[in-house]
């Protein structure tokens, strides 16, 4: 009950004016951003981020604002996949495959709203699996020293490429340069400089906001101009939506489909490496192996809509257990949403939710609150949100690309710091190119620092003992885990991902 | 052929970073670890997928034509430029400059893409700047 209670101060702090507006806002962005094709989640709050640092907000609005913003880029992703059959952000991915059907057969209203209520079943549910599960795995962080949270770290790292990582090299690489940029400036512990080259600028080392703003939006930009692909999707389709309501019994025929893949995709998004893509792949496969008995998925059938919407709307609340209660996400955009905190000055992890109760329920209460907006706004509103399918992406390119420019210069006011981030675009642009992952390079300069930390503080407790780090069975666990994590995406991996990529371009390089 | 080169850059970046790692001068006041361990434990995790990515290469990408490198290079230069400038010219100028090259690159003609991209500038002048009050690049004319 203490959980209801907990509940309850955190709506008294989410329902104000201010947070309310906020949370509308960051939906109404959110699902644009999830439309857009080339914007995903990740890429949307990233270039939010600095804005609502240099705007001032506190710390339970701005995390309102960015995690409203990441659940309504979740919603968003179906738009397109549905209308244009081009999914709007990766985990949309699988619902191409039953929406684009059902809207040629003239039921995209349809497939549509059903759609927006499966990502609403999804979500709502996933919160209050977030809700008590978070709590419980806080109790077990608890018993964490310095050497488990190192073993805890690289677990993350290791599983971070996926089940579904093709290159295990490239995952590890992109980790090891992550956690390299992380290293550079005065070391904490002894006050040294590292790898400064003796630049002032860099001596209190390169601002993660920075390198996310650069790597995410700013190579967007670059793989835009690379293939000139300028004009919108939707201007070569006709958009018509249709029938909006689905009918009382279509519903009910979904509902149990609804149910399941909700388990199933929060799940997905708790585990480390999983997150939203792969809850909504195992959710259609499982779906049309359990109920497609004449063998309709695929050709528009509107269990295969819902299956995988409440699917990836279920992981992304799951992926933010283990970033809020161990502070280690799990996801592409749950480490964006890392770098929130981080800029905030909070520490995620177990203590955060006795030192800072406020943040935690509101944030919950916040994360409701935003969901009933979503339904709201995700079925009447829907045609407004097609409309915007057709502004053309070299309207829209620039304006990305100016927006990120202003956010990282209000933090800072300095042109070295911009031309930094232009250097991270061009480096986020090669190595998607090259099929290198960017998030685990961001999770890098995130947890570089702090996985240092804890490896110096466990070996210094322990005089200079380096099998300190392998001693209590805690830890064990948790680096075979590791090794487990890594190993096995190196067998089965390939297969995997080439049964998820059927349905997807090339260079969508923000697995999320 | 992509993967080998940038696995040799790797592997190069690797031996780069460990011998930076080398040579930080300790203090006289250290931790039973010191600063250069982590640092190069990274080094030998960067090197050794370096070297997997050189032995067992993916095929390579498609890499753009060399008029498309161009186009993008000659974005990044603007980009510069656009940071460089941006405290001399102000925010509205350099935006406006800015993002009228970026429309025009990505198709749009040259006459909608002043349009566009003077709208763009002022659009975002108004919207942080007027609206939420954040503070932006001041150039000679006051905006």
């Amino acid at each position: 009950m203490e959980t209801f209670a907990s509940l309850a101060d955190g709506f008294a702090i989410a329902l104000t004016w201010q947070n309310l507006l906020l949370a509308l806002l960051g939906c109404f962005l959110g699902t644009m951003m999830g439309a857009l094709p080339g914007l995903g989640p990740s890429n949307g709050v990233a270039i939010l981020i600095p804005l609502a640092f240099t705007l001032g907000l506190g710390a339970t609005p701005s995390l309102i604002l960015l995690t409203s913003v990441y659940y309504g880029a979740m919603y968003g992703g179906r738009i397109s996949s549905i209308l244009l059959n081009i999914p709007g952000d990766e985990p949309a991915m699988m619902t191409c495959l039953d929406g684009y059907p059902m809207a040629k057969k003239g039921r995209a209203g349809e497939a549509l709203s059903l759609s927006g209520i499966a990502s609403f079943v999804g979500a709502f549910l996933a919160t209050w699996g977030l809700i008590f599960l978070a709590p419980q795995l806080v109790k077990i962080a608890l018993l964490f020293g310095p050497a488990e949270y190192f073993a805890l770290f690289t677990l993350a790292f290791a599983t971070l490429g996926g089940v579904a990582s093709t290159n295990q090299a490239k995952t590890a690489f992109a980790a090891a340069l992550g956690i390299g940029l992380a290293t550079v400036g005065v070391d904490t512990q002894t006050g040294v400089p590292r790898f400064t080259f003796g630049e002032v600028h860099l001596y209190d080392g390169i601002d993660f906001l920075v390198a996310i703003v650069g790597l995410f939006a700013l190579s967007e930009v670059f793989l835009f101009l690379e293939h000139r692909h300028g004009d919108s999707d939707a201007a070569k389709h006709k958009v018509s939506v249709g029938r909006l309501m689905p009918s009382f019994s279509l519903l009910k025929s979904c509902t149990p489909t609804m149910l399941r893949t909700s388990f199933l995709g929060f799940i997905a998004g708790v585990l480390p490496g999983a997150g939203a893509s792969l809850g909504s792949f195992i959710s259609y496969t499982m779906e049309k192996k359990l109920v497609d008995k004449e063998n309709t998925f695929g050709t528009g059938d509107p269990r295969g809509v819902a299956a995988p919407e409440a699917g990836n709307n279920a992981a992304a609340g799951g992926a933010l257990v283990p970033m809020l209660a161990l502070g280690v996400p799990g996801s592409g955009t749950t480490a964006v949403l890392l770098a929130v905190l981080l800029a905030l000055n909070i520490t995620p992890g177990p203590l955060l939710f006795t030192q800072q109760p406020d943040v935690v329920w509101g944030l919950i209460a916040a994360l409701f609150i935003a969901n009933f907006m979503l339904l709201a706004m995700n079925i009447p509103m829907i045609g407004l949100f097609t409309r915007v399918l057709l502004i053309p992406p070299r309207i829209l390119m620039p304006i990305v690309a100016m927006v990120s420019f202003v956010g990282i210069y209000g933090i800072s006011g300095s042109s070295f710091d911009l031309l930094v981030m232009i250097g991270f675009g061009v480096m986020g642009w090669i190595l998607r190119k090259l099929d290198v992952p960017l998030v685990p390079i961001i999770l890098g300069t995130l947890l570089g620092n702090a996985m240092e930390n804890n490896l110096r503080r466990a070996i210094t407790i322990d005089n200079g003992n380096w099998w300190t780090l392998v001693d209590s069975p805690l830890s064990i666990t948790l680096w075979s885990l590791a090794v487990i994590g890594f190993v096995l995406p190196i067998i089965f991996g390939k297969v995997l991902k080439s049964r998820m990529r059927m349905k997807k371009d090339e260079e969508g390089a923000v697995i999320d | 052929m992509s993967d080998r080169i940038f696995g040799v850059v790797g592997l190069l970046l690797a031996l780069g970073y460990a011998w930076a790692a080398l040579v930080i001068e300790e203090s006289f006041l250290s931790d039973a670890v010191g600063p250069k361990a982590f640092p190069l434990i990274i080094a030998a995790v960067l090197g050794l997928s370096s070297l997997a990515i050189i032995i067992k290469p993916d095929k390579a990408p498609e890499w753009p034509s060399f008029m498309r490198f161009v186009e993008v290079g000659a974005a990044i230069v603007v980009m510069i430029l656009y940071a460089i400038f941006l405290p001399e010219l102000g925010f509205v100028i350099a935006t406006a400059l800015a993002a009228t090259y970026l429309t025009w690159r990505l198709g749009t003609r040259p006459l909608s893409s002043v349009v566009s991209g003077c709208l763009t500038s002022v659009g975002i002048y108004a919207v942080f700047h007027l609206v939420l009050g954040l503070s932006l690049a001041r150039g000679p004319l006051g905006f």
